[in-house]
């Protein structure tokens, strides 16, 4: 479904990725394991858009995506829910969630889609009319997360979801994301809690220093003895 | 009394012009944090327009509104397209905005070397005709310009609060990379906000002609007046600019005639300087949209 072959990227003349290669199948959870600086988000942004590879390749259902803007990319269904957020605070929830089906696809199926994503958010239904700015900070990643399959995405990426939250609000937020995996939507995920990605994963990969240097089943690299020295501090 | 009343009156009335002029200014500040130094140019350009149209085709001013509006739209599209958006790269903010001063500069001369520097009078019927209420009276030409400032007003909210483009325009102004994410096209959001607030000078130019002769720094006066608005309202406030037009307004027809019809602007900018001290947020501002 989706494939970067040998994409190298980065920012002004600091490269980040030297050449990477990711495969996701239709249906799989895939996740991206790394130190921070390794270049997980940096990925995630190139495959949005944010960031345009200096070289290789990106394809998408066949056809290469590495040069289109980042409204081609969501219009491709292809959907990045970043990094810290990044709601827009001074609409209302609701509004949001509307921004979230953007795309003229979504929109069509807006009601519905709002209808199946509230069921899978209740609390978020209780705070539809307030502004998401004045939310908590587990709050506004379920709306995040919510506002992600608003466009319901072929592809969901996540972007360090459970980053900065309370330890009780980190396991809500896995519980969201094994139920959003169960609805066999296909996922690509990045996450510092390396153990609990990995359960969840059917595949991940190693990004170290911009390149990968190992691949294997999530329940594999649970096991590998790098893996748990560097990620998992056993 | 009624002479204060009706210098209320009056003053209402000419905030309706200034909220449709201050409204488009607001608007471009807000979403594309852009200080459109060119506002008044594009009035101006709008007011030879209706000229033209009235004198060489004989129509009304006010007939003339509607391609008035569409015209200055896509001229506003074109400028963002052509002119600014190339500038976003640019490394540092202010290029655009010295930009919008150079194409200023621009349409001035250029309206200098096609018409002089002679005030051309748009002739148009009935606009000057009073309507009594009781003891008070308006023109009919200052009636249209409230009414058209109050509907301009009200349906840019609507538009912005309702549409899925309004919404989008809201998104990109509060976090642009987040809007992009959703799928909105940024730089198409920017086209259509200065294709507005071009499109609401260009309403405003065909009320203003018939009551306001035509030159090339005409635009100037309307402008610095309505870049006042703005400041009082709160820069990007589309309701801070309404009632600020509104007090703007008023300030200019009370003090025109309580202290001075020649120094009503230094009341009102001396106004403007209290503000930048006192509030410089404005009165309905609240540092909101901000990324």
């Amino acid at each position: 479904m989706l494939t970067l072959n040998d994409v190298q990227a980065g920012y002004g003349r600091t490269t980040i990725l030297h050449g990477i290669n990711v495969t996701v199948q239709k249906g799989e959870v895939v996740t991206i394991v790394g130190a921070n600086g390794a270049g997980k988000t940096t990925t995630l942004r190139s495959i949005a858009g944010l960031v345009r590879p200096t070289a290789g390749s990106i394809t998408f259902e066949g056809e290469p995506i590495e040069k289109l803007s980042p409204h081609e990319v969501v219009a491709r269904g292809i959907t990045l829910i970043p990094e810290g957020r990044q709601l827009f605070p001074f609409m209302s929830v609701r509004d949001n969630l509307r921004m979230g089906a953007y795309t003229p696809q979504a929109r069509a199926r807006m009601a519905t889609t709002m209808d199946e994503v509230m069921d899978l958010f209740p609390r978020v239904r209780e705070k539809l009319e307030q502004h998401a700015g004045s939310l908590s900070g587990g709050e506004q990643q379920m709306v995040a997360i919510a506002r992600g399959l608003m466009a319901r995405p072929k592809l969901l990426m996540f972007d360090e979801p459970s980053l900065g939250l309370a330890p009780i609000i980190v396991a809500q937020v896995f519980d969201v994301v094994e139920k959003i995996v169960a609805t066999g939507v296909t996922v690509l995920i990045v996450e510092q809690n390396v153990f609990r990605t990995l359960n969840i994963a059917d595949r991940g990969y190693v990004l170290e220093n911009g390149e990968i240097v190992m691949t294997d089943s999530g329940e594999a690299l649970l096991r590998d003895d790098h893996v748990r020295r560097a990620y998992l501090g056993i | 009394m009624d002479t204060f009343l009706q210098l209320v009156l009056n003053g209402l009335m000419l905030g309706g012009l200034f909220a449709i002029i201050s409204v488009g200014l607001t608007l471009i500040f807000g979403i594309i944090r852009l200080v459109n130094f060119a506002h008044g140019e594009l009035l101006m350009a709008g007011m030879y327009l209706t000229w033209i149209g009235t004198t060489k085709l004989g129509l009304h001013p006010y007939l003339l509104a509607p391609p008035l509006v569409l015209v200055l739209f896509v001229i506003g599209v074109a400028i963002q397209r052509f002119i600014l958006q190339p500038l976003l790269e640019a490394r540092d903010a202010h290029v655009q905005i010295f930009a919008t001063v150079g194409l200023s500069t621009a349409l001035i001369n250029l309206a200098l070397l096609l018409f002089g520097a002679d005030l051309y009078a748009t002739p148009a019927a009935h606009v000057r005709d009073p309507i009594l209420f009781g003891p008070f009276r308006v023109v009919v030409g200052q009636l249209v310009m409230f009414g058209a400032g109050i509907a301009v007003v009200t349906g840019l909210h609507f538009f912005m609060e309702r549409s899925f483009l309004g919404r989008a325009i809201r998104a990109t102004a509060q976090h642009r990379a987040a809007a992009q994410l959703m799928g909105v096209d940024v730089n198409r959001i920017y086209m259509v906000t200065f294709g507005i607030g071009a499109a609401c000078v260009g309403l405003a130019a065909a009320l203003v002609a018939p009551v306001y002769p035509t030159s090339p720094t005409v635009g100037t006066y309307f402008v610095l007046t309505a870049f006042v608005v703005v400041v009082l309202g709160g820069m990007g406030s589309l309701h801070g600019a309404f009632i600020g037009a509104l007090l703007i307004g008023l300030v200019d027809s009370l003090s025109g005639f309580y202290i001075a019809p020649d120094l009503k602007e230094v009341v009102i900018f001396g106004l403007f300087i209290l503000i930048l001290l006192l509030r410089p947020t404005g009165l309905f501002g609240l540092g909101r949209g901000s990324e």
